[in-house]
């Protein structure tokens, strides 16, 4: 029983995860970039919660309907006004303004909201638990931070195959020039990714500090959490990085279990593993 | 119609003034020990190893296209090498930090078969993971400390040299060796044939490759020498420092962040840029230091400057303007003198 | 002589430090059937890659319906009603044949074209319509970017090589839809090596060689020995 909810807690978790990776997925499905600083901006976005949660009174999962958008035209702004410039042939200038993005994020956090730790209230519901089943307790939150994360990638994989922003943006993603061609505004459409991207983070931001406490330098181990989410599930496959994510969530919680020491380590050889014996991912995207 | 023939030549009159400016500079640095005191010894020893560890990046970034955020891996490496063959072995200090540098190369080898399978910026964060699996395993090993570290022995420390004097101009000593060897290796590997071919991936790597290029084979072989190089300098970080620890040793704000500032500041892809980047990046130290972490957040907006406006970095803006090189790296085609030519008159 | 629907004024277009074209002049009236020819690397993709705003002319103008257009991005090009099949189809692989359809349509102009009507075009393309764009043969790829461009519903289209790798049949099949497609009052642009396809659909002839106009006339004055002589520059 107490391995099963082990496991269990593990797959809800992975939810979470699966929200870190989905962010980075669509992005580098779209343009081929690899956020450097996506971890940091999981963590700008619990620090707006915490301001919108602040001064509004209002508790975390309201919050939401704030932070969301203003997560969104950040991330327009910043792919309009900065890394649209970057993309290119050479990977260089992408990956080293993320990663001086990230340093920025961080250090600017730092300099605003102190090192200490935060976390957000969501009150009693965060202590709400059910009995699944003899001996098997499932937690209310981290129940709905699961379902949430389902909802999440079933409706990005919506928006990607039945709306006219999704047809933008596989058809960007397949080829730009002839993209600009059928009048779309490449850049409108890469800003629109990104915005997406930042919406999906702030989902799961919020979602991340009301689990743990949050400082401003945890943002590079979520990037990481994200990363082998995404090639746990297969580049370029939504669900996959649901499975990533929930695989990864479940490694952590048996290495935690048998050991504390052993939580990241777990999770991080579970990735190594998979890279090892199929390194295309369990769910790689079908070439069409 | 006559032709005159050509040959290859590094040189130009630039680069043999940078030549014997370098000679010159590093018998004044070799000197160091008689005319610096003791905080100017620890800050030379300091931007050395950080000179030392910028070129290996810049070696596997700006030429090989191995973007890697995981050096700090082989930092730490190189430190808990050191330490555990000094403590657990009773390996003299020196003679560890040779063996870190094979040991380094021999773990490269694994590592690369598994993360060579990711692409691009994929790469780098893996590169990120493996670091952060050697950190935890790291903590994990109690005779070294576990997850609060271990210093030094006194006893191994106060063995090293007859006097506390000499134990510093030794290591300091030891700072610029490694350093000046890390970066005559890097030359000679960059003049050899393997260079050229490095020199052709940095510009193409698709041209490269259908040009009879093994690229895969070469960036391996330049992550093993990378691996070996930065273990070495990792060891003697840590002999310096006298304590580790697995977050000190495995920071990738210290041994990757700050020398990929370095490198982008300096000009990625050349072997000058992370010269000029340390010593930017240490005036930038000295001056900013007290603004905290206001301080890392101007160093990333620079990067990111640098990174949009001057790719190439302080030197390649130098370089463009002047049409300097300060090591005699690139090829020139010159019309041979016609009395050298074999044959007689054409 | 009425104002052209398309003019263009002595363009210079460079690929880094290579010239492309040097000052090519063009005229296209409302309607109109225009052919390009010339061997390869003459510059007629480089022309129409200009036209269509995907590269930018280093020197002269390029006007349509009487506004300047030169320094327009693509995607502002097409919403004026300018539309490039472009060479080798480029379909987008993810999209399914209708997707590839609908995202000609993105600009939202408005005109004659529409799913319906493409499909009346090329009813092979209705039967497909739910297949991705790889599963299509040569041939009825190059009709759905054929679709594609019209859905857009362009006042003036650009044909790159619309006949290259595919079965002379084919070609035919192709070119036979054409006249449909101009009855709609659109002008056209074909650039083609197959010289005899061309001059069948065309009234007026370009022919370039390497980067400039070599020789231009209406079809049917241009004699083989003449066009020959331009093409090959003998």
């Amino acid at each position: 029983m107490q391995w099963l909810n082990v496991i269990l807690q593990g797959v809800l978790i992975g939810g979470l995860y699966a929200m870190f990776a989905a962010g980075l997925s669509l992005i580098f499905g779209v343009m081929r970039l690899v956020n450097i600083a996506h971890g940091d901006l999981i963590v700008l976005a619990a620090y707006v919660a915490l301001l919108v949660t602040q001064a509004l009174g209002v508790d975390p999962l309201t919050s939401l309907l704030l932070v969301v958008p203003i997560m969104a035209i950040i991330g327009y702004a910043l792919q309009r006004g900065l890394l649209n410039y970057t993309l290119g042939d050479d990977l260089l200038p992408p990956f080293l303004v993320t990663f001086g993005l990230s340093i920025i994020i961080q250090n600017g956090l730092l300099e605003l909201f102190t090192a200490d730790s935060r976390k957000l209230q969501a009150g009693a519901i965060e202590i709400q638990t059910f009995e699944v089943m003899q001996g098997v307790w499932i937690g209310v939150l981290p129940l709905i931070q699961f379902a949430v994360a389902v909802a999440v990638i079933a409706g990005l994989q919506v928006l990607f195959y039945k709306t006219a922003l999704g047809r933008a943006f596989r058809a960007t993603s397949d080829d730009q020039a002839v993209a600009q061609l059928m009048g779309l505004d490449t850049r409108h459409v890469f800003a629109m990714a990104m915005a997406l991207s930042l919406a999906v983070i702030a989902i799961a931001g919020v979602f991340l500090a009301v689990r743990t406490n949050f400082d401003p330098a945890i943002g590079p181990a979520r990037l990481i959490f994200g990363f082998e989410a995404v090639i746990i599930g297969g580049l370029g496959n939504m669900w996959g990085t649901l499975v990533g994510g929930v695989i990864l969530g479940v490694s952590q919680a048996i290495g935690a279990q048998i050991n504390p020491g052993w939580q990241l380590l777990a999770g991080h050889l579970a990735f190594l593993a998979i890279l090892a014996l199929r390194p295309q991912g369990l769910f790689p995207k079908v070439s069409g | 119609m006559s032709q005159g023939k050509y040959q290859a030549e590094h040189a130009t009159h630039s680069s043999r003034i940078g030549v014997t400016l370098i000679g010159a500079t590093f018998v004044v640095l070799a000197l160091a020990p008689f005319w610096g005191d003791r905080q100017t010894l620890r800050l030379l020893a300091e931007i050395f190893t950080f000179v030392a560890l910028a070129s290996l990046w810049n070696l596997l970034a700006g030429y090989a296209g191995l973007v890697s955020v995981g050096q700090q891996a082989f930092v730490g490496l190189g430190g808990y090498l050191l330490f555990a063959l000094v403590i657990l072995l009773d390996v003299h200090p020196i003679a560890a930090i040779l063996i870190a540098g094979p040991i380094g190369a021999l773990v490269a080898v694994p590592v690369a078969t598994l993360i060579f399978r990711l692409r691009g910026a994929y790469f780098a964060i893996g590169t990120w993971v493996v670091a952060e699996v050697f950190r935890l395993l790291a903590s994990q090993i109690s005779a070294l400390g576990g997850g609060s570290g271990i210093s030094l022995p006194a006893a191994v420390v106060i063995a090293m040299a007859p006097s506390r004097q000499l134990r510093e101009f030794e290591t300091y000593w030891l700072a610029l060796a490694l350093t000046g060897a890390v970066l005559g290796a890097i030359v000679a590997l960059l003049r050899s044939r393997h260079g050229l071919a490095l020199t052709a991936i940095r510009d193409n790597e698709v041209a490269a490759q259908s040009n009879g290029i093994d690229v895969t084979r070469i960036k391996f072989i330049v992550y093993m020498l990378t691996g070996f190089g930065t273990a070495m300098i990792g060891a003697l970080i840590f002999l310096m420092k006298l304590r580790i620890s697995p977050d000190t040793a495995f920071s990738v704000n210290d041994w990757t962040a700050f020398v990929i500032f370095i490198t982008v500041i300096g000009g990625i892809g050349r072997i000058e840029g992370p010269i000029i980047g340390t010593i930017v990046f240490f005036m930038l130290r000295q001056a900013l230091a007290d603004l905290g972490s206001l301080y890392l957040l101007m160093m990333g907006a620079v990067a990111i400057v640098v990174m949009l406006w001057a790719p190439k970095g302080l030197w390649g803006l130098i370089a463009e303007r002047f049409g300097w090189q300060a090591l005699p790296l690139q090829r020139y085609l010159v019309l041979a003198p016609k009395t050298e030519q074999p044959g007689g008159k054409p | 002589m009425p104002d052209p629907l398309l003019e263009v004024r002595a363009i210079d277009a460079y690929y880094g430090d290579f010239q492309a074209l040097f000052g090519v002049s063009l005229r296209v009236n409302a309607g109109e059937v225009v052919a390009v020819i010339g061997a390869n690397g003459a510059g007629k993709s480089t022309l129409l890659k200009s036209i269509a705003g995907l590269m930018r002319p280093k020197a002269g103008d390029i006007i349509f319906d009487g506004e300047p257009i030169g320094a327009a991005p693509a995607f502002a090009v097409v919403k004026r009603g300018i539309a490039l099949v472009p060479e080798g189809r480029r379909l987008f692989p993810s999209l399914t044949v209708e997707e590839n359809l609908l995202i000609g349509g993105q600009s939202r102009r408005p005109g004659p074209w529409t799913l319906d009507r493409v499909y009346d075009l090329f009813p092979v393309l209705a039967e497909r319509r739910h297949l991705p764009a790889p599963a299509l043969s040569g041939g009825q790829q190059q009709m759905c970017s054929i679709g594609r461009a019209l859905m857009s519903n362009p006042r003036l289209l650009l044909c790159d090589e619309i006949s290259l790798g595919l079965a002379p049949i084919i070609v035919r099949d192709i070119y036979a839809r054409l006249p449909a497609i101009v009855a709609e009052g659109l002008a056209l642009i074909v650039v083609e090596q197959d010289i005899a396809q061309a001059l069948k659909a065309a009234r007026q002839v370009y022919c370039l060689q390497e980067g400039g106009i070599a020789l231009q006339g209406p079809a049917r004055e241009l004699t083989r020995e003449k066009i020959s002589a331009a093409y090959f520059g003998v």
